[in-house]
């Protein structure tokens, strides 16, 4: 087999706890994003656009969704004859097996893969960040300083820097010291969880980092501590652009509202830098005699006789008469009836509004009590949930199968 | 499903009323429904029957056919066992390459149906649209005993400047056809046939050969109307919406119907839905100067100003204080700021200027040719 000059990994095991309901019964990254897409998506594109045709996705919790979703691989042209997309489950050996510990641990248990290609070096990603990134380019440089490590870097905004890993670098871009979310940073260069090993090098950090009984297995918090300790040359290249980690409700609210600023923070027309995704079969989108529609996207299959303002409606997504959208994020085969408001929500696929239900209303103390650190003001209706006529569900409410029940009718109505 | 038949489509029909839409391409490959291809709607209905081998004859201007089938994969036609064979014109001693007729097309091919190992054949014409499954169809042509089922539908309104190779079928009370008319001055029958024949394979090798043997080239004329008399042919009815793309007022008004909700369902009924080539577009995305009333809109398409009753393909622009009514804007169409279309249908890649005007009327829409600018 020719060998690689460089394959990607990517990490798509999380099971995005923080994204609620959302993630129940599908890991974060097969969490539907910008209208047609999936997060992983973008990461695979990425890939693909970056001329990588080697990608293993190591999945672990709830794969099923991934597994029917990524396939052959063939919508992101990652069906090869050597290469391709694979999905990396972690798995018996002997008598012996082990659920992937941490994100180190989980490239170790698939050595086998990799050294199957026998590549010079290893792309690590991770499957839950939204952005457009030419991945050659950091390889390009990778090479030139041959690093032994490269990490992708952000200038975050400082007050933010203590939520991330900061690299803190020389002139040159040489990492002297990595400190995982500081409480008082010395610079903003944010880790973005992308790396390029060498991989004959990490390998052995690998093997060593297994035989630690105390380590976490994880790259932040014990791989590239390790490796710096250890003097290895590791480069931090910055990177300039949209980047967006949405592993909560309401990043994940955000960047899809960043697709609709003017120009949009994240160009999806770049037709040279397409993003690939399996594609319902689907005709195009219906707008209603009545339809009203500003700063919005829709796709394929909806329909559209309400009003829909500052949102994201997925494939088959119907918005009523009289039924009006805002700030709100209607994922695929979703029901918005006739006369319902939905205001700044994320209504799951397959959930349906009933007529003249308020979602994101004003809380008054007849409504149920309930928990809205995972939300903030955003109101989440979970995948399949029907929300019968005239409910209110007050802001910041997530409502499940079970709370459902629970809500009451809008006041003035019977 | 149907394991026991190949479908056979004649994609060769050339037809001046469609003007500059079949300039460059052949009627298969017209656009048609925002995100379509005249082709995809009967290949989408072969291959939700079940049918996974599928033959169709080229003649001329197939290029963009090719590229829009490529290996066949958007349709599941990529088999090892059968799937998309393509089959165009080759030139022999007693063939120029030029068909002097479906018969002459259907014997160069002859040999694709001799290795093709189904009983049945499906033959069809490729600029009828409609979304079905032929399981019923067949089935009837079993029960009934016919040497060829044709299916029609019943078409109430005639106009004689969209007639286009009509079929019409005259049925007794069993539903065999005692007289088939093609382009009849004053039709007798409501009754038109939506060009798609079931036949055993091995009928359709012996009446190809024959006819071809006494120098008739057309299966309709010279085939099934000379010999509705000794062959049993039936007739299926069918319901459902067709479409036959005959004329550019045709393709038009057919157009039009797809917003209408009704025709919309059925056609893209997500039971058996239509395959088309995946274009990776983005979803359409709305200004804040949008404004948008009843319009069927696909994916890629970026809209800034007023578009009322029109069709927009894949990847359209709209600038801003556009005003566009009842259009038909086919894929990557840019319409600048200020302009104002009424009846226009715009072929691929059509740039209207700012502030350009026109307007046809309902009985003579606009055709901008492909790659126009305004």
């Amino acid at each position: 087999m020719m060998r690689k000059k460089l394959i990607a990994m990517l990490l798509a095991g999380g099971q995005g706890s923080r994204l609620g309901v959302l993630t129940n019964r599908m890991a974060k990254p097969a969490v539907p994003f910008g209208g047609k897409y999936r997060i992983i998506d973008f990461p695979l594109s990425n890939c693909v656009n970056s001329d990588i045709d080697t990608v293993g996705v190591l999945t672990q919790y709830e794969p099923l969704e991934l597994n029917a979703y990524l396939g052959t691989g063939q919508p992101w042209d990652l069906d090869r004859l050597n290469g391709g997309v694979f999905v990396l489950p972690p798995y018996m050996s002997g008598n012996n097996g082990r659920w992937y510990s941490g994100t180190a641990n989980a490239i170790w248990q698939n050595t086998a893969f990799i050294d199957r290609y026998n590549p010079e070096h290893v792309l690590i990603l991770s499957g839950d960040h939204i952005y457009k990134m030419n991945y050659s380019t950091m390889f390009r440089f990778h090479l030139e300083s041959d690093a032994d490590a490269t990490i992708a870097v952000l200038k975050v905004p400082m007050e933010e820097a203590s939520r991330f890993g900061i690299m803190n670098t020389d002139a040159s871009g040489r990492i002297f010291e990595f400190e995982e979310k500081p409480k008082a940073p010395k610079s903003n260069n944010a880790s973005m969880g992308i790396y390029i090993f060498k991989w004959d090098v990490l390998k052995r950090f690998l093997s060593e980092d297994d035989k630690n009984d105390s380590s976490a297995h994880d790259f932040g918090k014990n791989v590239i501590p390790a490796m710096l300790g250890a003097g290895c040359n590791m480069m931090a290249y910055a990177f300039n652009g949209y980047w967006k980690d949405v592993g909560t409700i309401s990043s994940l609210w955000e960047a899809n509202m960043d697709l609709l600023t003017d120009p949009p923070k994240l160009d999806l027309y770049d037709k040279d830098w397409r993003i690939y995704s399996k594609s319902a079969v689907m005709p195009p989108h219906y707008m209603g005699a009545n339809a009203k529609i500003e700063r919005s996207m829709i796709t394929e299959g909806s329909e559209v006789y309400g009003s829909v303002c500052h949102s994201v409606v997925f494939a088959s997504g119907i918005i009523e008469e009289n039924a009006v959208v805002n700030d709100s994020i209607i994922m695929p085969g979703a029901v918005i009836k006739r006369g319902a408001t939905v205001n700044k929500a994320i209504i799951g696929e397959g959930a349906v509004v009933g007529e003249g239900a308020e979602i994101g209303c004003r809380p008054n103390e007849s409504d149920p009590e309930f928990e809205a650190t995972l939300t903030g003001d955003i109101t989440l209706v979970s995948n399949n949930v029907e929300i019968s006529d005239k409910k209110r569900v007050p802001r910041g409410m997530i409502v499940t199968g079970s709370m459902v029940d629970k809500l009451k009718v809008k006041d003035g109505m019977n | 499903m149907i394991f026991n038949a190949f479908g056979l489509v004649y994609t060769a029909e050339s037809n001046l009323m469609l003007r500059e839409l079949t300039n460059s391409r052949s009627i298969a490959a017209v656009p048609y429904g925002g995100r379509y291809r005249c082709i995809d709607f009967v290949l989408s209905s072969l291959v939700n029957s079940g049918i996974s081998n599928v033959g169709l004859i080229m003649q001329k201007n197939y290029h963009s056919i090719m590229d829009h089938l490529g290996s066949g994969k958007e349709w599941d036609l990529n088999r090892k066992r059968d799937g998309l064979f393509i089959l165009p014109p080759f030139v022999t001693k007693e063939n120029t390459g030029i068909y002097k007729g479906t018969v002459d097309a259907l014997h160069s091919v002859m040999g694709y149906v001799r290795r093709s190992s189904q009983k049945y054949c499906i033959l069809t014409g490729s600029h009828t649209i409609y979304n079905t499954t032929f399981n019923d169809m067949l089935k009837q042509h079993i029960k009934s005993g016919a040497d060829i089922t044709i299916m029609y539908s019943e078409e109430k309104s005639f106009n004689p400047d969209d007639q286009f190779d009509d079929l019409r079928l005259t049925m007794d009370a069993s539903g065999r056809v005692v007289e088939l008319e093609i382009d009849p001055y004053r039709p007798k029958t409501n009754y038109q046939s939506c060009d798609v024949f079931i036949l055993e394979k091995s009928l359709l090798e012996y009446l190809v050969e024959d006819a071809y043997a006494k120098s008739c080239y057309d299966f309709t004329r010279d085939v099934l109307i000379k010999k509705v008399g000794t062959l049993k042919i039936h007739g299926y009815r069918y319901d459902g919406f067709v479409a036959r793309l005959n004329s550019v007022g045709m393709y038009f008004s057919k157009s039009m119907e797809l917003l209408k909700k009704e025709v919309r369902d059925e056609l893209f009924n997500q039971e058996h839905p239509i395959y088309t080539k995946v274009k990776d577009e983005v979803p359409a995305f709305y200004g804040r100067d949008a404004k948008i009333v009843n319009s069927f809109v696909a994916d890629g398409c970026v809209i800034n100003g007023r578009v009322e009753n029109s069709i927009l393909f894949r990847g359209v622009h709209i600038g801003k204080d556009v005003t566009l009514r009842n259009c038909i804007v086919m894929q990557a169409c840019e319409i600048q700021d200020g302009s104002e279309l009424d009846y226009v249908i715009m072929d691929k890649g059509v740039l209207v200027k700012r502030g350009r005007r026109l307007s046809g009327h309902n009985s003579f829409p606009v055709v901008l040719r492909k790659g126009m600018t305004v």
